[in-house]
């Protein structure tokens, strides 16, 4: 049976979808909406607010199931709001290379994921960071400990201590140690995501790189 | 505490392979996704994706969501 999907016509020019490129019918009639004007504008903007606000309260629900009603659903709501307008603001990166409600959907789970993490949170200062691994690790193995284990724990610990940078330990032991969230931490320390990520990136292959040499 | 202590290294170490970033995660997982809900290979469409996600629990978080979001709006499989 032949996909029941369309191809988008040329006059759809603000948006990158690049002309032949077959989409799926509800996206298309979704993205025409969108790039269009007037009640059938306004129209698609309230049903891809509907949308977001279905993909934020799932991952509510999903991830912070001790939260209150009320404050839930405010915190989806408020996470569909900003997914909308990431959206709209976006709408010409779209490339049609998936199904414009999956597009739709990743913007208001990122937002409700922020979110959910920024508020449990919220009154917790960020753990002290520990000299070391080994100070977590140090001592006389417990009865159930595996020594070689130990051993190579304090071998990461020494490594961390020689080739990272302040920052790069920093960061490492806040996300891989303490397991404070990326966007928590992103926040505290005024960055992003990103470039949070690229610092731990940074951070493991040094320590990568250390241990091949040092074993 | 040995599997705790393997899971500890394995967050300070990393993915062994090659992967991209969360930047380039978030741009391409909606075609990610939907290439998996299909039952296509995404992998091979996004090479290091996968190996992020084993890095970065926010973006793993993120991408567990998105495929069960997308398999929700699939129904159930006939």
């Amino acid at each position: 049976m032949t996909p029941a999907t369309t191809t988008v016509p040329g006059v759809m020019r603000t948006s990158s979808v690049a002309p032949g490129t077959r989409l799926d019918p509800e996206s298309q009639e979704l993205l025409q909406a969108l790039t269009g004007s007037g009640r059938a504008y306004d129209d698609a903007c309230a049903r891809l607010h509907e949308l977001l606000l279905r993909a934020a309260r799932f991952e509510v629900t999903r991830r912070a199931r001790s939260l209150k009603g009320a404050e839930a659903d405010a915190i989806a709501t408020e996470a569909a709001d900003d997914a909308l307008l990431a959206v709209l603001r976006r709408l010409d990166d779209f490339r049609g290379l998936s199904k414009l409600t999956t597009w739709a959907y990743k913007f208001a789970l990122y937002e409700a994921a922020v979110k959910v993490r920024r508020h449990a949170w919220r009154d917790r200062e960020l753990p002290v960071e520990p000299d070391t691994l080994a100070s977590l690790h140090g001592g006389v193995p417990g009865p159930e400990e595996d020594v070689e284990m130990r051993e190579r724990l304090g071998t990461i610990a020494a490594a961390i201590d020689e080739v990272l940078t302040p920052h790069q330990r920093r960061v490492l032991v806040a996300l891989a140690v303490n397991g404070v969230p990326i966007d928590v931490l992103a926040e505290r320390l005024s960055t992003t995501r990103g470039a949070l990520y690229k610092t731990l990136h940074d951070a493991r292959a040094k320590l990568r790189v250390q241990l091949e040499e040092t074993s | 505490m040995e599997d705790r202590d393997n899971e500890l290294i394995g967050r300070l170490l990393g993915p062994a392979g090659p992967e991209i970033g969360c930047d380039a995660c978030f741009e391409e997982l909606d075609r990610y996704v939907d290439l998996e809900a299909a039952g296509k290979d995404a992998d091979a469409a996004v090479p290091g994706l996968r190996a992020h996600l084993e890095g970065c629990p926010a973006c793993r978080e993120e991408h567990e969501s998105l495929l069960a979001l997308v398999r929700e709006d699939q129904g159930p499989a006939s």
